[in-house]
């Protein structure tokens, strides 16, 4: 975020309220026999805006991954919206259309369009009639400033217009979470920014947001807390000023230096 | 500051210019495709090979340009056309040989295969009951016409009733129906499917407890499978007045088609659940699948159809006879699939894992997401294998010949046997003929895919 206007964040829109929506306590998993999540507690209240980061390898993503059951975890307790996760299908099902999820690849369907990735769910989880669905589509093509694109497909956007279409294609559960699997990392540095105001726009609607990134400067905008992983445990966990003024633990000190200072 | 000093800084913009002669045009595509690799003597090795290039070139034009003319003499120059004085072999053989042409004539004898029409297109089938094959033909063709035409008003809807109504009513029509089918059968298959529909109905309503809810969309689907075959076995159990034509008596072009259409229709479902079955989570149904589809991958499609004729019965209680057609069918039914499942299966395996974990993020279930996201774009992308297959499936029917079963090859190889028509012609003619009905079905197959290839792909560029 070098040139144009900062985006304006007000935050007193941001509130937090004492409901507590996602629950993880001593929670393990691993990859065959490597250890890739040690002893995770984490508890999430409505409205927070979380950034998780860490070195490569640290089991942040593999985290969020859990949130929403696309990893399974073998031991502890993970509760979203007060439902415990575990084998039940139907369980999962409704958690995941709760939980939004936003990958580092997009995956849209590049065999629908815009306005159809975005429908799709919403007909067919929430069954909703198709003129609705797509009602609502493009009320959130709208929210993420591509509606003009609706009848592209996904082949014929830029990455930061893909990734847009990514992040309508998952409000159209309106979903209670919002999670964002490295939203950035794929795009050309122009196309960041559009992004991530996008997601400005979310926090500043309360969407409760756990966001693995390494954009520090979203972070500090938006965050109001900041989450340290390395070798698949919590190092640290701070308000962002503190967590970039005044780190505690060395691997954080480390951490910081290695990707503020080049 | 920038500097316009350099010259390779351009200060004005070039207009268009055409291209080099050689390069665009008719002319460039004959240089680019016929004579630049005859025309470099830029060195000594380089002429050598031009040279050889030509050399080549000029043998290659010799020998297939004579087979083609001798082909086009055959099937057309010199081929006799029409037999107004009902001379039969008269017609088509030399002076030396009995008939009327000048001695070392040698062409396609086409009033045979006219003669043989009727048995190369619908067999031993009775000639006052033709009407009833012409009618299942027509149905077929514009069914399968309307349904693949672009743009077509309700053509799904067609495809839906080729796929469904179709094969019953052409069941009916063939064989004329009124079969023998039990009072208890019916109400056995009725009594299963209000079962079916009940358990789906007590699943989705989570009265059986937590059980996942797969399983109600399972029940479901079977129950309603079941009802339409009861539905199908009334129907079929009904007398319209029609005479039965057995199936011995079907032939020529009708058994090639029922074979193939019979296969490719089935191949497809079969396979797909076959695929996803081998690529499941669940020990069972991949154990299943896979040995399925190995044991059918691993014989050949004789030793199938061999075994549906002379062995099945051998296992089978006395009294109980399966119709020799319907054993073949069920063979190369359940052979196709397996081929299918491993097409289907290349295509799942080239779907990025993120489709899976997008469509399930969204909250789609396993079903869902297969057959809104998975399934049509790993389709797409082996429809060459897909064609393939049912172009082979297709060829493959002539196989039927060796059970008994005549289909268009075996029916024209039966018609050489007429002494009537005996002349040097008549073989080559007959198989000319058979070769060009094959290359008609298969080569539309082969541009309908290429078509659809075209469309699907639109949205991946």
């Amino acid at each position: 975020m070098t040139k144009d206007e900062e985006k304006e964040i007000d935050q007193s829109k941001m509130t937090i309220s004492e409901e507590v929506v996602i629950k993880v306590e001593q929670m393990n998993k691993w990859f065959g026999h490597f250890h890739v999540l040690r002893d995770i507690n984490l508890i999430v209240n409505k409205g927070e805006r979380i950034v998780i980061c860490g070195p490569s390898g640290s089991g942040k993503s593999t985290l969020i991954r859990c949130i929403n059951r696309l990893e399974e975890h073998q031991k502890g307790l993970i509760e979203v919206n007060g439902v415990e996760l575990n084998d039940d299908v139907k369980k999962i099902d409704k958690i995941r259309s709760e939980v939004g999820m936003v990958f580092q690849s997009f995956n849209l369907f590049p065999h629908l369009s815009a306005l159809e990735n975005c429908s799709l769910a919403p007909i067919w989880v929430r069954k909703l009639p198709k003129k609705e669905a797509d009602d609502l589509a493009m009320k959130y093509l709208e929210i993420v400033k591509i509606p003009e694109q609706a009848l592209k497909y996904p082949g014929q956007l830029s990455g930061g217009q893909q990734q847009r279409v990514a992040i309508a294609r998952a409000l159209c559960m309106e979903p209670k979470i919002m999670l964002f699997d490295e939203p950035t990392s794929a795009l050309d540095p122009e196309m960041i920014k559009e992004v991530l105001d996008t997601m400005i726009d979310l926090a500043q609607g309360g969407m409760t947001m756990l966001v693995v990134t390494h954009e520090m400067g979203f972070a500090r905008k938006v965050a109001n807390r900041v989450i340290f992983m390395d070798e698949g445990q919590i190092v640290e966990q701070n308000n962002p000023n503190d967590f970039f003024n005044n780190p505690q633990s060395d691997r954080t000190k480390l951490f910081l230096s290695q990707i503020l200072d080049h | 500051m920038r500097s316009n000093n350099y010259k390779f800084v351009q200060k004005e913009v070039i207009p268009q210019q055409p291209p080099p002669l050689l390069q665009a045009g008719i002319t460039g595509w004959l240089w680019k495709n016929l004579f630049s690799s005859m025309s470099n003597f830029s060195s000594i090795s380089a002429a050598f090979q031009s040279i050889i290039m030509i050399v080549l070139t000029f043998v290659l034009l010799y020998f297939c340009g004579g087979q083609l003319y001798s082909l086009i003499d055959f099937a057309l120059i010199s081929a006799v056309w029409s037999d107004p004085e009902v001379l039969k072999r008269g017609s088509c053989t030399t002076v030396d040989q009995g008939g009327s042409l000048p001695s070392g004539w040698s062409g396609a004898c086409w009033p045979f295969i006219y003669a043989k029409k009727k048995l190369l297109i619908y067999g031993r089938y009775p000639a006052e009951e033709l009407w009833r094959v012409n009618l299942v033909y027509l149905t077929l063709f514009l069914g399968i016409g309307y349904t693949l035409f672009e743009g077509a008003k309700g053509r799904q809807w067609t495809g839906l009733a080729m796929l469904t109504i179709f094969p019953l009513f052409a069941l009916i029509l063939l064989t004329g129906a009124n079969f023998n089918i039990s009072w208890s059968t019916n109400l056995l298959l009725l009594g299963m499917s209000i079962l079916l529909i009940f358990l789906g109905e007590l699943t989705r309503r989570n009265f059986l407890g937590n059980i996942i809810s797969e399983l109600a969309s399972l029940f479901y689907i079977s129950g309603v499978t079941l009802f339409l075959i009861f539905i199908a076995a009334l129907l079929l159990s009904i007398d319209y007045g029609l005479s039965y034509v057995e199936t011995s008596d079907w032939g020529g072009l009708l058994v090639t088609l029922v074979v193939a259409i019979t296969g490719i229709v089935a191949s497809l479902p079969l396979g797909i659940i076959l695929a996803l079955g081998r690529r499941s989570n669940m020990p069972i149904a991949r154990t299943i699948s896979t040995i399925f589809i190995e044991f059918w991958r691993g014989i050949p499609l004789i030793t199938v159809l061999f075994a549906s004729s002379v062995l099945l019965p051998l296992f089978l209680p006395d009294g109980v006879d399966f119709n020799k057609l319907l054993r073949a069918l069920i063979g190369v039914m359940l052979f196709s699939a397996a081929y299918m499942a491993e097409v289907v299966r290349g295509g799942l395996q080239a779907m990025p894992r993120g489709q899976f974990e997008g469509a399930s993020a969204v909250g789609l279930s396993y079903f869902q997401s297969m057959r809104l996201i998975i399934l049509p774009q790993a389709l797409t992308h082996v429809i060459p294998g897909i064609v393939n297959t049912f172009i082979g499936l297709f060829k493959d029917t002539t196989l039927v010949l060796i059970i008994g079963l005549f289909d268009l090859l075996g029916q024209a190889q039966s018609t050489i046997a007429d002494a009537y028509w005996s002349s040097p012609a008549q073989a080559p003619t007959a198989y000319l003929a058979v070769g060009i009905m094959f290359f008609v079905f298969c080569f539309g197959m082969s541009r309908y895919s290429m078509f659809m290839e075209r469309k699907l792909s639109r949205g991946h560029k």
